[in-house]
């Protein structure tokens, strides 16, 4: 019972919290008054002093995609070197080596596009410089950027007969300035004051109560007896020769906390430690847990709402809301389920508990004590829904369908909420391939929000929709064949097979969460993978631009009678059946050889 | 060639002042708030008495001392971290295995016939999960209230102390739900076994 009440609390929370932010935004991104704007407004002009630009400037959807390409590729450039020289460069107290050139790669492609998959361990790979002042840098202005093009496709759907989408420059620095800096520094002294450490010391070392006995040849004896005042060990009455005792444990340091506050915030999702929100140092207690995990939907949930202030057509923004909304919950009880359930592989036969009596219960591997099955289930759902991608427990380690639920939330696109401002462009691709096949069922000119669906519009929404199952089926497809990818795989069989269908499915979600195991550090898979993190970015961006150029410019037509209204029940349902025919229709079989086929083996 | 001009000197631009807004400026100002306000929690939760640090009460250990609670399995990991002089540190990895697999199966097993032959007086219960699962970061530094109960009587034996004294030792180092209601009861293993040696009153 206390399991369901942490899954509806959960969900009530996100959506009392979103609504207000909702309007916030609105009022922030149009350039209205709101309880910040004294101190802020300010800031945000000094900006375009410095840029020495027009903020009233209107930009046609060309020189906008043009803005947002030619940023992306400074910020780029700047990451990809900034890691590969970080070894000579200061803030290294670890005095870690540079990266490797396709590592960089991967890494620099995965932050600028907001996937933040992690072929890199943040501990032992990067530098505190190369934490801050690259991938929080990235963290921010790709979520900055995904909330400006958004804000561009709305104007698509408000202005009439113009060119002009607003400018790239003066949305992006918005959204940051007026959300996100102000939001995160919240955020992230909401998580030190809960334990996350924030700080510029070097790695700690503390004692072990229990010291380790590890041979010359690096394994580890369980059972030695281990005497520290003679340094000697000693195993089954014998002594080990050239045997070391280990005697202190590594604690990482560094400025964790505000790194973390806008890896969630901004559907990011690449985290300071290499297991990411799962290590306690990251994320240390249920409290710190709520923050983080109500932060991965809390901005791509609020811009449902302010989508809909934004059109001045509340109940379009509801609609949407309730589709996503339904799906996420109908994915997160499905996980729930699961988790719970447990295996027979686990249970044996009753000799272990998996009841909830003082304990969590079900599925524990690859998952905290504190967090137990329900705060972990409702993170796997946010976080594959949203195109977050943090984790708090390993999905490698779910069960064969919970892990399958959240390997289909990401190659449904990420439009189930999805990433910060591009989740909602995607779903609003998803509605007008809706609106077309609803048009064509009752042979209507098909139109969304006043303007007209035409064959242009079409085949951008299409490619939009269909760049993410294009990147994963073929991405996966060639990894397949690739004659040393077993060598990546972690599990044998069916499940290994899935570890590569996630590992493809979430960087081509722009997700970036992992079947962990998986080892995704090789030449192949850090080129191959970024080159689909790049696709499924800039594709839908360029798409979605192109639509809302050619929407402003479009007159706008009056709702009559024979309209299809857009925000009633029966498109919200056809909305669903829609973005679930694309989803299933493209990966059924691919699901049935890995986690189906899993489920399948796993009672007998 | 006109819209280049104008866009890429731009780009540059904003692109400078944000990584110096969003990546120095930010990072400062809230390193600066946590060492002022939270010096504790910012610096890694260390418990330190007289000068020796005995550990984060954040990160797991392993404990295999029939005297001492167990926490959850770990992937000890000694071949990644070394201190200045070379010398391995320990540090600790999930092991993303399928719970559906013949391997996990096993291990399982193998685990459970491990705890049985150490805790005989509790030959009739079923063994917690959490003492047979590793955890999400490989680190968990926590055991379910039932998973500490399941080890009283054999650390009481091995320790020499009452099961009344273990259990109040549990006691104080267990924590509840953040407001009754989310996450789950935690039992701190670390500090039990600090405790249990008498080194944390």
């Amino acid at each position: 019972m206390s399991a369901v009440l942490q899954y509806v609390l959960y969900l009530a929370i996100l959506v009392i919290l979103a609504i207000p932010l909702g309007a916030y935004i609105k009022k922030a991104m149009c350039g209205e008054k709101t309880f910040l704007s004294k101190i802020l407004t300010p800031c945000e002009n000094a900006v375009y002093k410095i840029m020495r630009i027009n903020k009233d400037e209107q930009m046609n959807w060309k020189k906008y995609a043009l803005c947002v390409v030619f940023f992306s590729l400074f910020g780029f450039i700047f990451l990809f070197l900034l890691q590969l020289l970080q070894g000579v460069l200061p803030g290294n107290p670890q005095n870690l080596p540079g990266v490797s050139w396709h590592l960089s790669f991967n890494t620099t492609a995965s932050f600028v596009t907001n996937t933040n998959w992690q072929a890199y361990t943040g501990e032992s790979t990067l530098s505190y410089l190369s934490q801050a002042l690259g991938l929080t840098v990235q963290n921010f202005v790709s979520a900055g950027t995904g909330i400006a093009v958004l804000f561009a496709l709305i104007r698509g759907f408000t202005k009439v007969k113009t060119d002009g989408l607003g400018s790239f420059w003066v949305d992006l620095t918005r959204s940051i300035v007026h959300v996100l800096l102000p939001l995160n520094l919240v955020i992230s002294l909401m998580l030190v004051g809960g334990g996350v450490i924030q700080n510029l010391s070097p790695a700690q070392t503390v004692s072990l109560v229990e010291p380790i006995a590890v041979s010359a040849e690096g394994e580890i004896l369980e059972g030695a007896q281990i005497d520290l005042e003679n340094n000697t060990v000693t195993l089954d009455g014998q002594v080990v020769a050239d045997a070391e005792i280990v005697t202190e444990q590594f604690v990482p340091m560094g400025p964790a906390a505000s790194q973390v506050a806008i890896k969630q915030s901004g559907t990011n999702g690449g985290g300071y430690m290499g297991v990411n929100s799962a290590h306690p140092l990251e994320n240390p207690n249920a409290f710190t847990n709520m923050v983080e995990m109500l932060s991965i939907l809390l901005i791509p949930v609020a811009l449902c709402f302010t989508f809909g202030k934004a059109i001045k057509n509340k109940k379009q923004g509801r609609a949407i809301f309730i589709a996503m909304f339904l799906c996420l919950v109908l994915a997160l009880g499905i996980i729930a389920v699961n988790e719970q359930a447990a295996t027979p592989q686990l249970a044996q036969d009753g000799a272990v508990n998996i009841t909830q009596v003082d304990q969590a219960g079900g599925n524990m591997e690859g998952k905290e004590t504190r967090f137990g099955i329900a705060t972990s289930s409702t993170w796997a759902a946010y976080t594959t829904a949203a195109s977050n991608g943090s984790v708090n427990s390993m999905h490698d380690s779910y069960t064969p369908i919970g892990g399958m639920i959240t390997m289909l939330l990401m190659q449904l696109g990420e439009v189930i909420f999805g990433g910060v401002g591009c989740g909602l462009y995607g779903m609003l691709a998803f509605a007008i391939l809706t609106v077309f096949i609803a048009g064509l069922m009752v042979g209507r000119t098909p139109e969304f929000l006043g303007k007209k669906i035409e064959p242009y519009e079409m085949k951008w929404s299409v490619l939009v929709c269909l760049a993410t199952p294009i990147a994963i089926l073929v991405g996966s497809g060639i990894a397949a064949v690739w004659p040393t990818i077993t060598e990546s795989l972690n599990n044998g069989g069916a499940h290994g097979f899935s570890e590569m269908l996630y590992a493809f499915s979430s960087c081509a979600g722009n997700n970036g969460s992992a079947f962990a195991g998986f080892n995704a550090n090789t030449v192949f898979l850090n080129v191959s993978l970024g080159l689909v993190m790049l696709f499924v970015r800039f594709i839908p961006i360029i798409g979605t631009l192109a639509i809302a150029g050619s929407l402003a410019r479009k007159k706008r037509i009056a709702t009559t009678a024979g309209t299809l209204s857009t925000t009633n029940g029966m498109f919200v349902f056809l909305l669903i059946f829609i973005v679930l025919l694309v989803g299933a229709l493209s990966f059924f079989p691919a699901l049935a050889l890995g986690p189906l086929a899993e489920f399948f083996g796993m009672a007998v | 060639m006109k819209t280049m001009k104008n866009v890429l000197p731009r780009a540059l631009v904003i692109f400078l002042i944000f990584t110096l807004v969003c990546g120095l400026i930010y990072t400062a100002v809230v390193t600066g708030l946590a060492q002022l306000i939270f010096p504790y929690q910012a610096n890694g939760s260390i418990i330190e008495i007289d000068g020796k640090k005995y550990g984060s009460e954040l990160l797991g250990q392993q404990y295999t001392d029939d005297a001492h609670m167990w926490g959850r399995i770990m992937n000890v990991d000694v071949s990644t971290y070394t201190d200045e002089n070379g010398k391995m540190l320990m540090y600790a990895t999930p092991s993303n295995l399928s719970p559906a697999s013949e391997e996990f199966e096993e291990l399982v097993a193998e685990r459970v016939e491990k705890l049985r032959a150490a805790n005989p007086k509790m030959d009739e219960t079923a063994i917690p999960v959490d003492l047979v699962t590793c955890s999400g970061s490989g680190l968990d530094p926590h055991i379910s209230p039932a998973a500490a109960e399941y080890q009283v009587a054999r650390i009481a034996d091995a320790s020499g102390r009452s099961e009344e004294e273990v259990r109040s030792i549990i006691d104080k180092c267990t924590e509840g739900k953040f407001l009754g209601i989310f996450g789950e009861e935690t039992v701190n293993v670390l500090k039990v076994n600090l405790m249990l040696d008498g080194i944390l009153k």
